[in-house]
């Protein structure tokens, strides 16, 4: 008895506790959290000789973060401005934290996001620092800069290199069974098909990361590109389809077609990236539809392999028209509505000088070109991303899709591995991905929907 | 006689011989189904980082168990030490704030007649069948300046939590008598003084049961919290199962660790109370 | 009127008012702004649109089918085994108590670590469950992976994860049957067998309702679980109502997923109540 009234006095007291905090709750507390200086007393420090400053960086955790905590550490060694890395969960999960912070006003000092599409259905607008005016932003690569801008305004720095989609091949397994690259479609389905009589996997499906299941349409994007350029611009515009528009279906198509032929791994929904990883860098499979940013990963788990793992870009029908389609970094935003805007600027602009670019690089090897004017590949570079460079020395090269154009429909990967499964033929999933981006459209209200 | 003693007794033996057998092939069973789980997550937990790679059931060859936990505690500079205190501070008060209101709320929706009173009742139901807004709710919570606070979290899961509780609440206050409640009045006792010094202590085995089925919801939620008590320090327990699924590969043993350690505290919470869920129920769920 | 007077409204107030402030009136916003396109910081009134756009939605049928599936599957389950655990339970078993852990144990445990443990538990060919299969002959299959079988596997993990509710639920309905009925029963020379249909089973009822109206609000209603499991893949093959909703949600459209979650509850309502009518009429007949 006496016990269970001490419990009900606690709780009675907490209670009003709460309230009181709840009506008390003065906005210093609420406003500042995050976004001011970790348990620093004097947070409040205006313009003095060089304060300290923290900065506050969104990431999700399937970035690797390496070669941006070394540079961090320089910017505190020189300016005295500590980076405070808050993880959040990647993928649609992920967008959907971003989302919700930013239109609450919680946002962090800086952040990581993708570029293209997904940064502007952010409404970057009203939410970013625009950083035009600066200096280092004239180093910018054009078709990057048009990636992460809105009009004039300027609102990222490229936070890694960029990487390409397209076929990671096992050069051994390739040597084995003395095969060539492939520089037409027909070429790769007839690799596949001698690779599949010596037992091994042609082509690694991994379903249960069902991103990894957009590769083969998304690489695609290079050979729609070159042989009809408005494509994306008809497309953002409601006036191409994918399932009426053939060298766009295609890439459902070749999608069913590695499916049909029986080119799949087997088990597809149950692999994952990492296990495609594993099965690639050890010969078990031939080919990986995947970004070049699987590299870094290759190169930590499998470091005795790297060297085996080759890149070509998703042939075409044309065997002189064989290129690759390009990704753009990952960016980095500040927050406009930040306290420490001058810390932010300081901040950005070491990551993207020559040296912050240095010591990025000693940690974090390329995945592709960076794309940043002046700044060349390095000569240790990962094997797969010289041959990618190859492509780009002879300008077989295009953007993806979802930088062209600000529209992606968010349900693609379900569409994709539905495809890829052989559930639904390419025409209905072409369909329903128009379905979902004209409903994609018409949420964000474009003009045309 | 005797023989035919000995024939009972025999009976007896062979009785109780197939009641063994049975009981066992019951534990047999039922630990097959129910613990190898845990059993798969334990061992792999104590593995190193390849052989936990394999995610099969065979015993560890080298043990890690120590330093697996070490190093998840260590991970992202204490990042699960802060989360325990962060998870443990939303339980604990929640489940507070939850059995005092809860319960004058069960009291009040059970003991009163009348129309308005199961409109009231109805509406608190309505809860259990609603879906959470959490825009909205992210909307209200910043009007109070409660985003991203402790006090703002907990008043969510309270809310979350009540319709449930009031359900457990009102069934058990049927089973007390009303004219408890008549001879207190007689006594000249208010409505506040009758419920906090009568019934309240009176509901000692339905708590048991409030505590057990809502702390270890409010524990372990993992979407709330992400949603309303976003921030580097704000991390929660589950978030912390994050730390090792990464895009560089999955570290099962420490993943596996972690999840060890943060089902701890429930289950302690079980240990206490594991005797006294059923009997907070037994009158409660009969008047449904 | 004094009656009354002793259960003060007052004491609704702390539990009105948290619910109310924090429950409450969030849902009334959304089911306002279900009639807008919403980008949180603007909203325009588009009347219909969101709900005629959420009935457009191509893999809603599959997801009405799907949470039907869950929600009747799951509670059914619940309903059943549950009861077997529970007269397992309170009969006179020496080892009841250890059992009576392990059916709570995987309560305990988070959605979340229960969905990756079991992920890796039914992979089709690693996986200890075919692995099991494998022994005894048998071909396990793609648990998770297989479009057509997907939907079941999750249901069933939730089944192992929430039975020891259930279990908890019916145990304490079972002991608060008198005891003198069985010892009356007895007497009149009945059978333990009989025990169960003629007293148990009918005292246990509004255990047995209680625990098929919670299980069937929450089948119908979570996709956590199914989210941890299958994301609703392969494809779109396991996608509940209440994960098209926090799909769309993902994406951002803020007004479509609300007018979503009032259809939800709409659906709920109209599954639920007659349910619960229908099961609280049985009770005043017997």
């Amino acid at each position: 008895m006496k016990k269970m009234k001490m419990s009900l006095l606690i709780g009675l007291m907490l209670l009003l506790a709460v309230f009181l905090v709840a009506c008390g709750g003065d906005d210093s507390e609420s406003s500042e959290g995050s976004t001011d200086t970790n348990g620093e007393d004097n947070g409040e420090t205006a313009s003095e000789e060089n304060p300290e400053t923290t900065l506050t960086f969104l990431v999700d955790n399937q970035t690797v973060t390496d070669g941006i905590e070394a540079v961090a550490e320089d910017i505190k060694e020189k300016h005295n401005i500590t980076t405070e890395i808050e993880l959040r969960p990647g993928g649609t999960e992920g967008d959907n934290i971003v989302k919700t912070r930013l239109a609450t006003g919680e946002m962090t000092d800086i952040m990581w996001y993708n570029s293209g599409s997904l940064f502007k259905a952010l409404n970057p607008e009203e939410y970013f620092l625009d950083i035009s005016g600066e200096s280092f932003v004239e180093k910018y690569d054009d078709a990057y800069k048009e990636t992460v801008s809105v009009g004039d305004a300027v609102y990222g720095v490229p936070g890694e290199a960029s990487s390409a989609g397209g076929w990671l091949y096992n050069k051994k397994v390739y040597e084995e069974l003395g095969l060539e690259v492939p520089n037409t479609w027909d070429e790769l389905m007839a690799n596949n098909e001698a690779i599949k009589e010596a037992g091994k996997v042609p082509v690694i499906a991994s379903y249960k990361d069902t991103w990894t299941s957009q590769l083969v349409l998304l690489a695609d994007y290079y050979n729609v590109h070159s042989e009809d350029p408005d494509f994306a611009e008809q497309f953002t515009n409601n006036e191409a389809k994918f399932a009426s528009t053939p060298i766009a279906l295609r890439g459902f198509e070749k999608l069913q077609a590695l499916q049909e032929a029986g080119h799949y791994n087997g088990e597809e929904s149950a692999t994952g990236y990492e296990d495609a990883l594993e099965m690639l860098a050890s010969g078990e499979a031939a080919h990986y539809p995947m970004l070049t940013f699987a590299l870094a990963a290759i190169a930590d788990t499998y470091p005795d392999n790297i060297e085996d793992i080759g890149f070509f870009g998703q042939p075409g029908a044309e065997a002189d028209d064989h290129g690759v389609t390009l990704w753009m970094p990952g960016s980095i935003y500040a927050n406009k509505d930040s306290e420490n805007v001058e810390a932010i600027k300081t901040w950005l602009e070491y990551f993207v000088s020559d040296e912050g670019l240095e010591t990025y690089m000693a940690e974090m090897k390329a995945n592709g070109p960076y794309v940043l004017e002046g700044v060349e590949l390095p000569d240790d570079a990962y094997p797969a991303v010289k041959d990618m460079a190859s492509y780009l020395e002879a300008g077989k090269v295009g953007p993806a899709l979802e930088f062209l154009s600000p529209l992606k429909g968010p349900t693609l990967e379900q569409i994709t591995v539905e495809v890829g499964l052989g559930m639904v033929t390419p025409e209905e999933g072409a369909e329903k991905y128009d379905r979902d981006v004209e409903r994609q459209a018409q949420q964000l209200d474009l003009e045309g929907w | 006689m005797s023989t035919q003693h000995e024939i009972m007794r025999k009976e007896k033996r062979k009785k109780s011989r197939i009641r063994l057998i049975v009981e066992s092939l019951i534990v047999i069973v039922f630990s097959a189904i129910f613990l190898v789980p845990f059993y798969f997550i334990i061992v792999n937990a104590m593995k190193t980082s390849p052989e936990a790679s394999k995610l099969s059931i065979s015993w560890p060859t080298e043990f890690r168990i120590l330093e697996n936990m070490q190093e998840v505690l260590a991970a992202r500079d204490n990042m699960l030490l802060l989360a325990f205190f962060n998870s443990t501070v939303i339980t604990v008060i929640s489940i507070l704030i939850l059995l005092v209101v809860g319960s004058m709320a069960g009291f009040v929706l059970q003991r009163r007649k009348g129309k308005s009173i199961n409109i009231i009742g109805s509406t608190f139901l309505a809860g259990l069948m609603i879906p959470p807004a959490v825009v909205p709710t992210i909307w209200v919570l910043e009007q109070f300046q409660l985003f991203k606070t402790f006090p703002g979290i907990i008043l969510v899961m309270v809310a979350i939590s009540i319709p449930f509780s009031i359900i457990l609440y009102t069934g058990f206050i049927a089973t007390i008598p009303k004219e408890l409640d008549e001879a207190a009045i007689i006594d000249g006792c208010g409505g506040f003084r009758l419920f906090f010094s009568i019934i309240f202590p009176m509901l000692k085995p339905i708590h048991s049961t409030v505590i057990i089925l809502n702390a270890v919801q409010i524990f372990n939620d993992f979407v709330h919290p992400l949603y309303f008590f976003p921030g580097a320090d704000n991390a929660t327990v589950q978030l912390t199962l994050y730390n090792f699924m990464s895009m560089y590969s999955t570290d099962w043993n420490l993943l596996f660790a972690n999840v060890l350690l943060i089902t701890i505290p429930p289950f302690i919470l079980f240990l206490i109370f594991s005797e006294k869920i059923v009997a907070g129920m037994t009158a409660g769920s009969v008047k449904g | 009127m004094k009656i009354n007077k002793m259960y003060s409204y007052s004491l609704l107030i702390p539990a009105g008012l948290i619910y109310g402030l924090f429950f409450l009136y969030p849902t009334i916003m959304s089911f306002f702004f279900g009639f807008t396109r919403w980008n949180l910081t603007d909203w325009e009134w588009i009347g219909l649109e969101n709900y005629i756009m959420f009935f457009e939605e191509s893999s809603l049928m599959i997801g009405f089918k799907n949470t039907f599936i869950f929600a009747f599957l799951t509670a059914g389950l619940k309903v059943v085994l549950g009861l077997i655990f529970a007269v397992l339970l309170t009969a006179k078993l020496r080892t009841k108590r250890f059992i009576r852990s392990l059916v709570f144990f995987p309560v305990l445990v988070s959605t979340i670590a229960v969905g990756i443990a079991f992920s890796v538990l039914l992979h089709p060919s690693e996986g200890l469950v075919n692995t099991v299969l494998g022994l005894i002959g048998l071909n396990g299959p793609d648990w998770l992976g297989n479009p057509n079988l997907a939907i079941y596997s999750v249901a069933f993990v939730d089944v192992w994860k929430g039975v020891g509710i259930a279990t908890v639920i019916f145990i304490a309905g079972m002991m608060s049957i008198p005891v003198d009925y069985y010892e009356a029963h007895q007497m009149d020379g009945g059978n333990k067998f009989n025990a169960f249909w003629h007293i148990t089973l009918p005292l246990s009822r509004p255990a047995i309702n209680a625990v098929i109206i919670l299980a069937l609000i929450g089948g119908l209603r979570t996709f956590d679980l199914v989210w941890a499991m299958t994301g609703g893949g392969p494809g779109f093959s396991s996608d509940l109502i209440a994960s098209i909703i926090y799909k769309q949600y993902q994406a951002g459209f803020y007004g479509l997923s609300t007018a979503g979650n009032v259809l939800l509850f709409l659906m709920v309502a109209v599954i639920v109540f007659p349910i619960f009518k229908y099961l609280n009429r049985k009770e005043v007949d017997l």
